[in-house]
């Protein structure tokens, strides 16, 4: 599947991120105690298996049964448009509630260069105007941001080299839990 | 696939299976985008598009615009009546001096068949058909099988009627070619005279009674009769097609499975449809307008896909 060339590092097991899955639960909790005024939202396309099996520890383990969450497509939104030699493709936006005066978490794996979440900025507000929102992701590469923009809850703090790419593998989708640093 | 495979959108002929179906799941995002508090989305703000006009419209044109607009693009529409077209100016040093303006995009319904290819050889812009005389109008046909799958799940294997004046309507032609590609079942039918010869080299059966039609199809297609491009008479009277073609409900009643009508508009109520059919809960002639909107979204967007940053 690797080239010879291309060489691929573990950054976190299937344990480091199921602890670190309960911590980023345990501090939405701290901010928004029963979530009855938050709302979770999955970035589409890899922030919705982030976003669901954060959702799954708050309802079993710690009992916050009712809590709004909708997915968001950005596509449309992206500032990349005919600049890339991939044309777009995009994922459904799932959000059936207003947005109105709710507080928002975006939910992402991999924070980059910030783009995606400019255009999730600018995409939610097409479904109201939130009270504020903060920003949750997985990893967190540091010195690649092209925007001032920087996450409220961070699982993994990674510095990386801009040729390096970091993958993000889920069980329901990618047979594994785990975090690659990917070198070609 | 998520690029189409033609530059320009000049016909249903010119585009395949894969093309309609990268329409449709691109359509299905942008009709839940129309759904929203905020119908807009930022994707086209630097691309300029033409409506060009050379004869009248009201929902395409509409369609088309709001389309547009909900891609953030900047949008300048053109009628012929209007225009320097009446004082002898050529269809190209219209377009080009439209172009000359920075346009990227030029959406074009002119009276004469083949206008749009023509143009798409001569001019350095996107072209969209938006309807060629009694040629092609693949967005109609497009959003038409669009609501025959929102409407029965998918449309291969359907049995589809297309009923009324087939010899003078571009709705038929592109539907014929849009269903076939899908895998329908065609027919149509209508007055003899209004039957092209050799239609069923495309692949459609013909039926001549209305109620045979009816009983066959899953979907019928109902079209108006084009009086303004009849030179001769085709049939007797109206009165005389209404009672042989025309659809009504007692009709619609006695068939022995319900089935699903539509019509692209604009209706002669009484004549093809009377007003009991075309309200009727069986009818989505108003789905039809609204998911036009997320089918045209959908085709300028692709196009605009194609067009280089500079």
């Amino acid at each position: 599947m690797f080239g010879t060339t291309m060489s691929k590092k573990i950054l976190l097991n299937s344990k480091e991120i199921d602890i670190i899955l309960h911590r980023l639960a345990c501090q939405l909790i701290e901010n928004h105690t029963n979530f009855e005024n938050t709302v979770l939202i999955g970035l589409q396309p890899r922030g919705i298996y982030l976003a669901e099996r954060l959702m799954v520890i708050l309802k079993n383990e710690y009992k916050i049964n009712r809590i709004q969450f909708g997915k968001l497509d950005i596509t449309f939104y992206r500032d990349d448009f005919r600049r890339r030699d991939e044309p777009l493709s995009a994922n459904s936006t799932d959000i059936d509630f207003v947005v109105e005066n709710k507080n928002i978490v975006f939910i992402d794996d991999v924070l980059y260069s910030g783009r995606s979440i400019r255009a999730a900025l600018t995409a939610i507000q097409s479904f109201g105007r939130p009270l504020n929102v903060e920003l949750l992701v997985l990893i967190d590469r540091r010195f690649s941001r092209h925007l001032p923009i920087q996450p409220d809850y961070r699982g993994r703090q990674v510095d990386v080299i801009n040729e390096e790419k970091v993958t993000v593998h889920w069980k329901e989708n990618d047979g594994n839990d785990a975090v690659y640093i990917l070198n070609d | 696939m998520s690029q189409l495979s033609v530059e320009h959108l000049l016909g249903i002929k010119h585009i395949n299976k894969a093309d309609i179906d990268l329409i449709f799941k691109t359509a299905d995002h942008f009709k839940e985008v129309i759904n929203r508090p905020i119908k807009k989305v930022p994707s086209l703000r630097d691309i300029t598009i033409a409506n060009l006009f050379f004869e009248n419209s009201t929902r395409t044109k509409l369609s088309f615009e709001l389309a547009e607009k909900r891609l953030s693009a900047d949008v300048i529409n053109f009628s012929a009546s209007q225009s320097s077209v009446k004082k002898g100016e050529t269809l190209i040093d219209t377009t080009n001096n439209i172009l000359s303006m920075k346009v990227d995009i030029v959406v074009m319904r002119h009276p004469n068949v083949g206008a749009c290819d023509f143009l798409s050889k001569h001019v350095n812009a996107k072209i969209v058909n938006a309807g060629d005389g009694t040629h092609e109008h693949p967005t109609q046909a497009l959003l038409d099988s669009y609501s025959i799958r929102e409407k029965l799940g998918s449309v291969e294997g359907k049995k589809i009627i297309i009923v009324g004046d087939i010899l003078h309507s571009r709705v038929a032609l592109s539907n014929i070619y849009a269903l076939k590609l899908q895998g329908a079942e065609v027919k149509v039918c209508g007055p003899k005279t209004l039957i092209p010869k050799y239609i069923e080299s495309l692949g459609v059966g013909i039926e001549y009674n209305i109620k045979k039609a009816l009983e066959w199809c899953d979907v019928a297609n109902v079209l108006r009769v084009q009086n303004e491009r009849m030179a001769i008479n085709y049939f007797p009277s109206t009165r005389e097609y209404a009672q042989l073609f025309g659809i009504n409900k007692k009709l619609l009643n006695s068939l022995s499975k319900k089935i699903v009508i539509m019509h692209p508009g604009p209706i002669n109520r009484g004549v093809e449809l009377t007003s009991d059919v075309a309200d009727a809960d069986q009818s989505i002639i108003l789905n039809q307008v609204e998911n036009g909107v997320a089918i045209r979204m959908a085709v300028i967007y692709l196009l605009a896909q194609q067009i280089e940053h500079k």
